[in-house]
């Protein structure tokens, strides 16, 4: 990579919130003064003390971070090479994945820029209970919009937001998905601009969005250098994360960005196939476009129409990527690759046996590209995976699945 | 001077404001939108916007994702539209104006778009998610070509923010009436009107108005207040209730034209008589 391009990243997005070729503010006129309220906020907030301290308490003492690193022995073993595995365990974050990173830092952003009503998308669910536990830890109303189809996938999920004290609005347009639950979030928006904050659960959206998502789940990777350097007193080889929006995997590549020496790998979905129409792989096989008020890689036809996402793993299942993504994918710094539905399922079983831990579907699909990975590294190469969220909210799913191939 | 243009300065020295009916491209299919557009003409329109269908339609309500849908459903693309304007171009000069998201003229290729809109007779755009600090490509590439495009203020636009985007607009400023979405209501907000001359000082352009807005009585009310004002999902709900099923297809009710055309025509008299 050249001395430009890295320039690029590291000063990356400009005042008006481009990446490069990418991000940017596609939002109708009504939403222009929202999103210029909440840049100002946002970036008072982050020069202010006080906000950073009562951040960092909650993150401590109520989400219970740093959550740890651990050396999975028993997954190492199992891909053999003489690798060295180490797990970034989200899972073990309040509510069970590394969405409430974000969610805190933006209903403590709302409260302090004083908007009474919350509001949020969600697809798997996980960003949804997220937020309203947030909200309801700092006494805000909260409302959640959630694809019919999703609702109807992620039951429990639902309940949880309910008892939280949101309200979860079926979302019936479209493919009653992620995708139509954020148009119908934005929507809400455009009409309740006033006293109402919008949370985004990924590093997507209009500026300044990709940007804080990305600030408030950078404590992930930040964690990860302190604690790889204790474990095995230096940095890692590889960082590995799975790709939907991309939150997750941004909060641990971007503390590395800058260490040219170390791989960063991104694994998408490729559900059935990237080869199919069912998969999730924008960054594989997509092609840029505007959606959801940003320039970035996307799942579209010949003619600008967004295409239907497709993964076993729903907070996958979408047809765009955050716009810093595209950045990394055009400058190379970030390799992504894309694993399928049944790569995946083996590997949410292997993780399960060799280690005792249950992942979520999602980042089950990091865990499978390091069987692939493994054979090419060297002896005693350092391997770190964001494990981003446990397995429970799937255990049905996939039980399900391995019935019905038992019937078979 | 162009077609937009004209029709405003004609429409001033005959103290009448500029209706302007919406209607989505394909809905329930070409040869009516077609029907719909010499009809609407013909009962007074001034001009006409086409949506082009989106998937994913952030600032439009039930009424006009559902017409985006039912077009959809025959693959409506820019193509098509900008076919349909060079076949009606050749019989009626109104103007008219593509309303349509970004994505799609994106990937259409934004100098290709606007040559090929140009040489179809299409006069300007109107593309709610493009704000002016977003626009500058598509106004490099319209511009030459000679297409107008139209820019939104919103009730809660800063006034320094609504200069700015007044002098970049071409054709006309369009007005949103509401923070919200598409979609017909029986209340327009109280402050409306006030709204209006608030923004008619602080341009020299034409301003039309749109959003919510769905009855003659509205229509009379509001053009004291504007140079044009623009239905949407009053006319589209009227398209829907008049379009029946043949199997799993959809087409145009015996009275859907007429129908709609009849509506255009009340609005068109409203429009007279409260200037």
């Amino acid at each position: 990579m050249n001395k430009s391009t890295n320039h690029q990243i590291t000063k990356s997005p400009n005042h008006s919130g481009h990446f490069g070729l990418y991000g940017g503010r596609f939002v109708p006129e009504t939403l222009m003064p929202a999103i210029t309220e909440l840049d100002s906020a946002y970036r008072e907030a982050r020069q202010d003390a006080g906000f950073k301290k009562e951040l960092n308490q909650i993150l401590k003492h109520y989400v219970g971070r740093p959550t740890p690193l651990y050396e999975a022995k028993g997954l190492q073993e199992a891909v053999g090479g003489g690798i060295r595995v180490f797990l970034k365990r989200e899972d073990l974050a309040h509510t069970g994945a590394h969405k409430i990173n974000n969610t805190i830092g933006q209903v403590l952003l709302a409260k302090r820029m004083g908007k009474t009503r919350i509001i949020a998308e969600t697809g798997a669910g996980q960003h949804g209970v997220a937020t309203a536990t947030a909200a309801a830890l700092m006494g805000l109303k909260c409302e959640v919009y959630m694809g019919r189809k999703d609702m109807v996938r992620q039951s429990m999920n639902v309940f949880r937001m309910e008892l939280t004290g949101a309200k979860v609005i079926p979302v019936l347009s479209g493919t009653q998905t992620l995708k139509d639950a954020i148009n119908e979030t934005i929507r809400d928006w455009v009409t309740n601009v006033g006293n109402t904050y919008y949370v985004i659960g990924s590093v997507v959206g209009p500026h300044p969005y990709p940007m804080m998502v990305r600030n408030f789940q950078c404590v992930i990777g930040r964690e990860t250098r302190r604690q790889i350097r204790q474990l095995a007193g230096c940095l890692p080889d590889v960082v590995m994360a799975c790709v939907g929006g991309g939150s997750n995997a941004m909060g641990i590549f971007y503390p590395f960005i800058k260490d040219q020496g170390i791989r960063l790998i991104g694994v998408e979905a490729a559900g059935k196939g990237v080869e199919t129409d069912f998969h999730s792989a924008p960054l594989a096989v997509g092609s840029p476009g505007v959606l959801h008020g940003a320039m970035s890689y996307l799942l579209q036809d010949r003619w600008g129409q967004i295409k239907g996402a497709h993964s076993l793993a729903p907070g996958l299942d979408y047809p765009g990527v955050g716009p810093e993504h595209s950045v990394f994918k055009d400058s190379g710094r970030v390799e992504y690759v894309a694993v399928d539905d049944e790569q995946a399922l083996e590997a949410f079983r292997l993780l399960s046996e060799t280690d005792g831990i249950i992942p979520a579907l999602e980042s089950a699909h990091a865990v499978a590209y390091l069987k692939e990975l493994a054979p090419s590294l060297p002896k005693g190469s350092i391997v770190v995976i964001n494990l981003s969220g446990r397995g429970d909210k799937d255990v049905a799913t996939v039980a399900e699945l391995i019935k019905e191939r038992a019937d078979k | 001077m162009n077609r937009i243009d004209r029709m405003f300065s004609q429409l001033k020295k005959r103290k009448e404001a500029a209706l302007i009916p919406f209607i989505t491209t394909g809905d329930p299919d070409i040869a009516t939108t077609e029907a719909l557009i010499l009809e609407m003409d013909r009962q007074g329109a001034d001009l006409i916007e086409l949506g082009l269908p989106f998937s994913d339609p952030i600032a439009d309500g039930p009424t006009i994702q559902a017409s985006s849908q039912r077009a959809l459903r025959h693959n409506i693309n820019a193509k098509d539209l900008l076919g349909l304007v060079k076949k009606v171009r050749k019989k009626t000069d109104i103007p008219l104006v593509l309303m349509g998201y970004y994505n799609p003229l994106l990937q259409y290729g934004l100098s290709a778009f606007a040559k090929d809109a140009a040489t179809s007779g299409l006069d300007g755009t109107i593309v709610p998610d493009l704000p002016l600090e977003e626009a500058k490509d598509w106004m490099a590439a319209a511009k030459p070509q000679g297409l107008a495009n139209i820019l939104l203020v919103a009730p809660n636009t800063p006034a320094d923010r609504v200069k700015k985007i007044a002098r970049a607009t071409q054709g006309f400023l369009y007005y949103v009436s509401i923070t919200g979405i598409t979609g017909a209501r029986t209340e327009l907000p109280t402050e409306l009107s006030q709204g209006l001359n608030g923004i008619k000082q602080l341009t020299n352009k034409p301003v039309a108005v749109g959003f919510g807005i769905s009855k003659p009585a509205q229509v009379s009310m509001l053009s004291a207040v504007t140079d044009g004002i623009i239905v949407g999902s009053a006319i589209i709900k009227l398209i829907e209730a008049h379009t029946i099923k043949q199997g799993n297809d959809l087409k145009a009710g015996p009275d859907l034209v007429k129908k709609v055309g009849e509506f255009i025509g009340e609005l068109k008299k409203a429009t007279k008589t409260g200037y």
